[in-house]
């Protein structure tokens, strides 16, 4: 806490697109109500700092500090110790630092195989001698350095502790104050912070239940993809073969993606107490399948479920959008890849 | 030999670094601008549905993802064959330009124009979006404000998110326009309107009215000439949204004019072991390095290069606010056009004309009578396999090229995104802008700070939306070690 009572707030971004820092701006004129109940000591994109400063900090000196972006790099994971070490409350804010989010989809393949794609089998570069990065490179002026690239896109907590995750890409700006309100008010107030490792600024209940459109129990026979079909306006997408992984997604959006006749993917991340949010989607497919009924021939069942599902393109890169580093499947198994020692 | 490294403490730290080598004299033997991190989506795109990538590659950018989720959907577009109705491209032109409205409007009062606005000597402190607020008025930032949300609104209206939308399908978009949505969206188009002639008069107002700046425009430190890239329409008119891709010379005669689709016949990307973003370039020119002229195959791609590239601007008003800035710059006419203006320091400006044809061709989609059709998601059934997609992105030509199997699962991503055109020629800036300042190595002030700093907000890198702050300053910090690596003196804007 700062001599005049305003609790300290911080906010970084490791590897990430920007967009939950646009999402905190898009709080609107609330932005300005940050600025008046802490005490920004470390933001990169809206406030003055130092790195410098940040060392110098004592440990714990950040009562709050959002931490966006997944590890990439290994810049990512020093910035995540030194921010940890610095902060009272760490949060892992946006679906990159809680659970990897589209970066962590590099966990299907290797970072041999993305050198390949960017740098030596790519349509558009003229590469004859084969240049890849190198972490040291000596140039006749002297010796250039970048960081080490991770063969694996990891979490935030499977590097350094972490106090609540703050779902999304991005996080909804509503969520974003509810949850800034409730901190301000535990450090402030004596108000009870929420338990350890909490999932914040996210409803308990799946996406459907904020979902305006109609659900008639209806089952299906196939899927289709986004242009196969024209959805029927106002009904439950999922109902008419359209993949939404809403089931198996907790709510805080406000539903967005459905009411424009797009199917969630999932960005919220799993429901509370659900491990795998796959695994949960899997289920909830379950129930609007159509299975036949009792006393059909079973091997004909069988087969008619395998086409079912045959109609469901590329399930792990869909029902694992945005979870793939905290998933069961952590990473897919690839032949020959580079992990460096110490890395998961 | 002195290594001079530039370590800004912004999102550039994650994203970008400089490291200027100073030679025994003190003069600058070599800068080089690195970008230490790299995202892999050419990778790990493969094997996803092709119609997934509108919805995957915004997260490139979470500043600009309408971009990314533009081109995405013109890559179905060729990928399935399937040409987009009228009411359709309306639609999403319409979309484009209130994003295109309210990131110029970002970019200009928040990023790059208090270093004008306030005066690049101005104290750090007052070049800023607050003090710009100061100088002309609470008003104007009232107004600043309002353009944003009331943008903002209208992209996830259409879109269905404020950050990374998800409308766009092969040939069609996820939602039509409804009338209710058509009158909120022309009464916004109309104020954009009104807010980008009153931001053009405060440029000239202040900027224009202060020899001090227009000299500062005209020096040679902020002076590059190389090639200049930008979408135009059969009229060559700058587009944002469709049209062939021109590129014109440094004199302004046109190099080459070609179909998105044929990017690779023109140009190619070089690798340098030090940074892990490629280099493009004019492959009819060729690599000769971060040096500028006829005979290197730099190109630009920024406002200011989608003016130098086109003939005109496609709405009246903005052909006026056109025409103004290059008699301003005193650009002469050669075959009926305007020969280029190599001041980069003159994008802000382009910036502003490209922000008042983004409001005016908004209006002109808005009152469309075919805006409202129904039917803008047509079901496809062809068969997909390889196809290009291209926008111009505010921050340059961004081109994405999916190939995929017969069931349009990705076999093969490539991207060139809008800030990868410039990295060649920000590099060759902030080397030249590093090489006029630091003689003898003596002049190593804030002044360099300033300098180069500005020199980056021109191109308003993406690395580095990044590298702005949101006060509007850039915080960098440049260390100075002596040959055994010890430092020797700390320098901050922040003393």
């Amino acid at each position: 806490m700062s001599k005049n009572g305003k609790p300290k707030f911080g906010m970084y971004w490791a590897s990430s697109c920007g967009g939950c820092e646009i999402s905190v701006l898009n709080i609107g004129e609330k932005i300005l109500d940050v600025d008046a109940v802490f005490d920004v000591v470390f933001w990169p994109v809206a406030a003055d700092f130092k790195y410098e400063d940040v060392r110098n900090y004592p440990d714990g000196y950040i009562d709050l500090c959002l931490f966006n972006g997944a590890i990439r790099n290994s810049e990512n994971e020093e910035m995540a110790r030194l921010v940890r070490k610095k902060s009272k409350v760490l949060v892992a804010f946006g679906s990159c630092a809680y659970e990897g989010c589209i970066p962590a989809l590099s966990n299907f393949t290797t970072k041999e195989a993305t050198y390949r794609a960017v740098y030596l089998d790519n349509p558009s570069t003229d590469n004859p001698d084969g240049v890849l990065p190198q972490e040291i490179t000596q140039v006749p002026e002297g010796e250039l350095e970048i960081p080490t690239f991770y063969n694996t896109v990891k979490a935030l907590d499977q590097v350094v502790p972490v106090d609540y995750y703050i779902p999304g890409c991005p996080p909804e700006p509503p969520q974003i104050w509810a949850v800034l309100e409730a901190v301000v008010a535990a450090l402030t107030q004596g108000a009870d912070l929420p338990p350890a490792g909490s999932i914040i600024g996210a409803t308990q209940v799946a996406v459907c239940e904020e979902c305006p459109l109609e659900k008639h129990e209806k089952t299906i026979d196939r899927f289709y993809r986004p242009y196969e079909k024209q959805p029927e306006p106002g009904l439950c997408l999922l109902e008419q073969g359209i993949i939404c992984m809403g089931p198996a997604t907790v709510g805080g959006c406000g539903a967005l993606c459905p009411q424009v006749g797009m199917g969630c993917r999932g960005c919220y991340g799993p429901l509370p107490g659900v491990e795998d949010q796959g695994a949960r989607m899997l289920t909830a497919l379950a129930s609007v399948i159509d299975v036949g009924k009792i006393g059909d021939d079973e091997a004909k069942l069988d087969r008619e479920l395998d086409e079912i599902m045959d109609t469901i393109v590329d399930p792990a890169g869909t029902f694992y959008r945005f979870s793939m580093s905290h998933s069961i499947l952590h990473r897919a198994r690839v032949s020959g890849n580079g992990q460096k020692k110490g890395e998961a | 030999m002195k290594k001079v490294s530039i370590d800004p403490i912004t999102r550039l730290e994650g994203h970008g670094k400089i490291d200027i080598f100073l030679n025994d004299e003190g003069d600058v033997a070599n800068a080089y601008f690195i970008i230490p991190e790299l995202r892999g989506f050419e990778q790990f795109c493969v094997d996803r549905p092709a119609e997934e990538m509108p919805r995957i590659t915004n997260r490139i950018c979470g500043v600009c993802p309408e971009a990314h989720h533009m081109a995405a959907t013109k890559a179905l577009d060729a990928l399935f064959h399937v040409e987009p109705s009228s009411a359709v491209k309306k639609v999403r032109e319409m979309f484009y330009s209130a994003f295109y409205v309210t990131d110029h409007t970002t970019h200009f009062y928040a990023l790059g124009g208090p270093d004008f606005v306030m005066g690049p000597d101005a104290p750090p402190a007052e070049r800023n979006i607050l003090g710009i607020v100061h100088k002309v008025g609470v008003e104007t930032g009232k107004q600043v404000i309002n353009c944003r949300i009331r943008n903002h609104d209208i992209i996830k209206m259409l879109g269905g998110r404020g950050v990374h939308p998800v409308a766009g399908l092969p040939g069609g978009w996820s939602q039509a326009v409804t009338k209710e949505m058509q009158a909120h969206i022309e009464e916004a188009a109309k104020e954009n309107v009104e807010f980008a002639l009153f931001s053009l008069q405060l440029f000239e107002d202040i900027v224009l009215g202060n020899k001090d700046y227009v000299d500062l425009i005209l020096s040679d430190a902020f002076t590059e000439r190389t090639y200049y890239m930008g979408t135009v329409d059969p009229n060559n008119h700058v587009n944002f949204y469709d049209g062939k891709i021109r590129v014109v010379d440094p004199e302004g005669n046109e190099f080459v004019k070609y179909e998105a689709k044929d990017y690779r016949e023109h140009i190619a990307e070089h690798v340098e072991s030090w940074t892990y973003l490629k280099f493009p370039y004019l492959k009819g020119v060729g690599w000769k390095g971060l040096v500028d002229g006829k005979d290197s195959g730099l190109y630009c791609a920024t406002p200011l290069s989608r003016l130098n590239a086109a003939d005109g601007m496609a709405t009246p008003k903005a052909q006026e606010a056109f025409d103004k800035l290059y008699d301003t710059l005193g650009s002469k006419k050669v075959n009926g056009r305007y020969q280029p203006v190599h001041h980069r320091l003159a994008t802000h400006w382009a910036r502003l004309v490209e922000l008042l044809y983004a409001a005016e061709r908004m209006l002109e989609l808005a009152t469309d009578p075919e805006i409202t059709d129904p039917n803008v998601r047509p079901v496809v059934k062809t068969r997909p396999d390889e196809g290009v997609g291209s926008v111009e992105a505010p921050r340059g030509t961004l081109t994405h090229h999916y190939w995929t199997d017969e069931k349009g699962i990705l076999t093969k991503v490539n991207l060139v995104v809008g800030t990868t055109n410039n990295y060649a020629p920000l590099a060759l800036s902030v080397k030249n802008t590093a090489k006029s300042l630091i003689k003898k190595g003596t002049v190593i002030t804030e002044g360099l700070l300033n300098r180069v700093e500005m020199a980056f907000r021109s191109y308003d890198p993406c690395m580095s939306c990044a590298t702005h702050s949101l006060p509007g300053q850039m915080p960098l910090e440049v260390t100075i070690r002596d040959p055994e690596g010890n430092v020797v003196e700390r320098l901050s804007q922040y003393t």
